[in-house]
């Protein structure tokens, strides 16, 4: 492929992202940034509610997922602009809607940066062992030498995600045939270790209260849209990539779920940082123990890696479109990154990894991602009144509209609930950020905006304007 | 329609919108932090007898707390650590307020400067 035909030419004569993904990149930058969700955080649902409920809402998440796929993979293969979400809500609600949601992205990807380093750095300092020894240095160095990597080059970077990522799920599926699924007793105990008596210990309040951190099994999955700007063929490998990429999660969450509630008890699963490189110590294998503390590194090293690349790209969207100071929407000359941006959300990110711990740093990142999903389910419905199927082209058509987008909106309403029983006044805290920010927005930084030029896509008018 | 053109931004200003960003992003996610507002209830029911029986821990589980380096007694904490769930209704109105308010505004205002871009770019036609 020749220099001219990997450029992207959507922005006139501007440098501009280069067009070199394929569908094994996008899988690799959606499961990459989600997969250390089975490593850590999914198991804090068995704190809230019990091992069953994690299971519960192992499933009942996968389907909030799965609508999230399925509507994202119908819009962005139609919407194809880096940004994802935010250049879907900018063509189809309006620059408000599309601020907020960038703010949501950059939010939820910086704080599950922050959520992997902290796994990261806490970690190694377990297994070392070495009393004095803290994770600050290695948090400190994931972020600045992933932030490096991602300034370098969006292919290398994906390359990367791409190995360690295919390492780590492959370490999944060698702890569950290592300990026999088919037969229980020899080494996993399900029946002695969820009983009647401890299954809900906090009844259907701890099931609902577990959606919570049952968001972890899978969020990140939207991150695919972000290269939307930068595959080859958006319309085939977003969707591709996308779906395979939840298929692959799903059951990666079943098989993590199985084998962990069936080597340790609910009270201390719910709470450990670790949970597969604890199942890998239980089966009494140095082996498996090792090998899963390596992927619970790679994990945590590929979703921040992924992350960052995502955050920088939604700031890098702001910043073009003038919804902010438009010095961040530089792209690096040689490497054909957002270098700024990429620059600018790192002392964010290592604040924010000093001051906050793993549990608070996982909600920050679900709260923006939960908000992100709620407004999915009202978008999906207003791109299907404003161009009905056949007025535009569309690289993928999502089945049973709008089940997908109710099944979302609803389950979104029960996390929502589920936050408030645990971060209720971060919620508040949080929601009122966004208020004051959208006002500041709307009433002052709207005017450095220019208007017809927020909508670059080759579609007609929309019905009702 | 007329065509808008924005007025360009000084350094100063693009200096100050950047320092008003980075303001809100620390008071909004640091604040509660500092103020100890994160976080869910959680408190130790404790128990007098501190064995795995009174923990409700049967043998194959006492077994596993062993061999993850646990006694009763070093157990006793994170066993008997519990949630209390107990729905405040006052808070959970609020909360239910804020954020029906906050996407109310969030899709009006959205679509009264989605009207501006469409006619700008259609109208330019």
């Amino acid at each position: 492929m020749t220099a001219a035909a990997e450029t992207t030419t959507i922005h006139g004569d501007r440098v501009s992202l280069l067009r070199v993904l394929g569908p094994a990149h996008v899988w690799a930058l959606g499961v990459g940034i989600v997969l250390v969700g089975e490593f850590t955080g999914w198991n804090f649902s068995a704190d809230k509610g019990g091992t069953l409920a994690a299971l519960i809402v192992c499933w009942v998440v996968g389907l909030l997922y799965t609508s999230v796929a399925m509507i994202d993979s119908e819009v962005t293969s139609t919407v194809a602009a880096a940004g994802g979400q935010y250049a879907q809500a900018k063509h189809i609600v309006g620059p408000l809607m599309a601020f907020n949601v960038a703010l949501f992205l950059v939010f939820a990807y910086t704080m599950l940066e922050v959520s992997d380093a902290i796994l990261l750095g806490d970690t190694i300092v377990a297994k070392a062992g070495v009393d004095g020894l803290t994770h600050n240095s290695f948090i400190a160095a994931t972020i600045v030498v992933l932030a490096w990597l991602n300034y370098r080059g969006v292919l290398m970077t994906l390359n990367v995600n791409f190995v360690i990522t295919a390492i780590a799920y492959v370490s999944i599926i060698i702890l569950f045939f290592s300990v026999s699924p088919w037969t229980q007793g020899a080494v996993l105990k399900l029946n002695e270790l969820v009983t009647p008596g401890n299954a809900l210990p906090y009844g259907w309040i701890g099931v609902i209260a577990a959606f919570q951190f049952g968001i972890w099994y899978y969020l990140g999955i939207e991150g695919t849209t972000q290269a939307a700007e930068e595959v080859r063929s958006p319309a085939r490998s977003l969707p591709y990539g996308t779906m395979a990429g939840m298929i692959t999660l799903l059951i990666a969450a079943a098989m993590t779920w199985y084998v962990c509630a069936s080597l340790m008890p609910w009270e201390y699963l719910g709470i450990t940082p670790y949970p597969l490189w604890d199942a890998g110590k239980l089966t009494g294998s140095p082996l498996l123990e090792n090998l899963l503390f390596v992927a619970t590194l790679l994990a945590a090293i590929a979703s921040a890696n992924g992350c960052i690349n995502d955050a920088a790209r939604a700031w890098f969207s702001l910043g073009r479109d003038r919804y902010l100071p438009s010095w961040f929407s530089a792209v690096h000359p040689k490497y054909r990154t957002p270098y700024r941006s990429i620059l600018f959300l790192l002392p964010i990110a290592l604040a924010f990894a000093f001051i906050a711990d793993l549990n608070q740093a996982i909600t920050f990142s679900i709260l923006s991602g939960v908000l992100q999903y709620t407004f999915m389910s009202i978008n999906i419905m207003m791109f299907r009144k404003k161009w009905p199927l056949g007025t535009i082209r569309r690289g993928y058509t999502h089945p049973f509209h709008p089940l997908p987008a109710i099944v979302l909106f609803c389950l979104c309403v029960v996390t929502f609930f589920a936050i408030f029983l645990g971060f209720g006044s971060q919620l508040i805290a949080m929601i009122a950020f966004y208020f004051l920010i959208s006002v500041w927005f709307h009433f002052y930084r709207y005017k450095f905006v220019r208007r017809g030029d927020q909508f670059s896509m080759p579609w007609p008018k929309p019905q009702g304007y | 329609m007329s065509r808008y053109t924005p007025p360009e931004q000084s350094k100063t200003g693009q200096i100050f919108d950047i320092v008003v960003v980075v303001v809100a992003i620390f008071v909004a996610l640091w604040l509660p932090l500092k103020l100890g507002l994160a976080g869910a209830a959680k408190s130790i029911d404790a128990l007098d007898a501190k064995t795995w029986e009174a923990l409700g821990q049967n043998p194959t589980m006492a077994s596993i707390w062993e061999k993850l380096g646990y006694t009763p007694e070093t157990a006793h904490d994170v066993i008997q650590n519990r949630f209390h769930y107990v729905i405040d209704w006052p808070t959970l109105v609020v909360m239910a307020v804020v954020l029906i308010g906050y996407f109310v505004f969030l899709f009006r205002a959205s679509d009264r400067e989605y009207r501006d871009v469409i006619n700008e770019k259609f109208d330019d036609k």
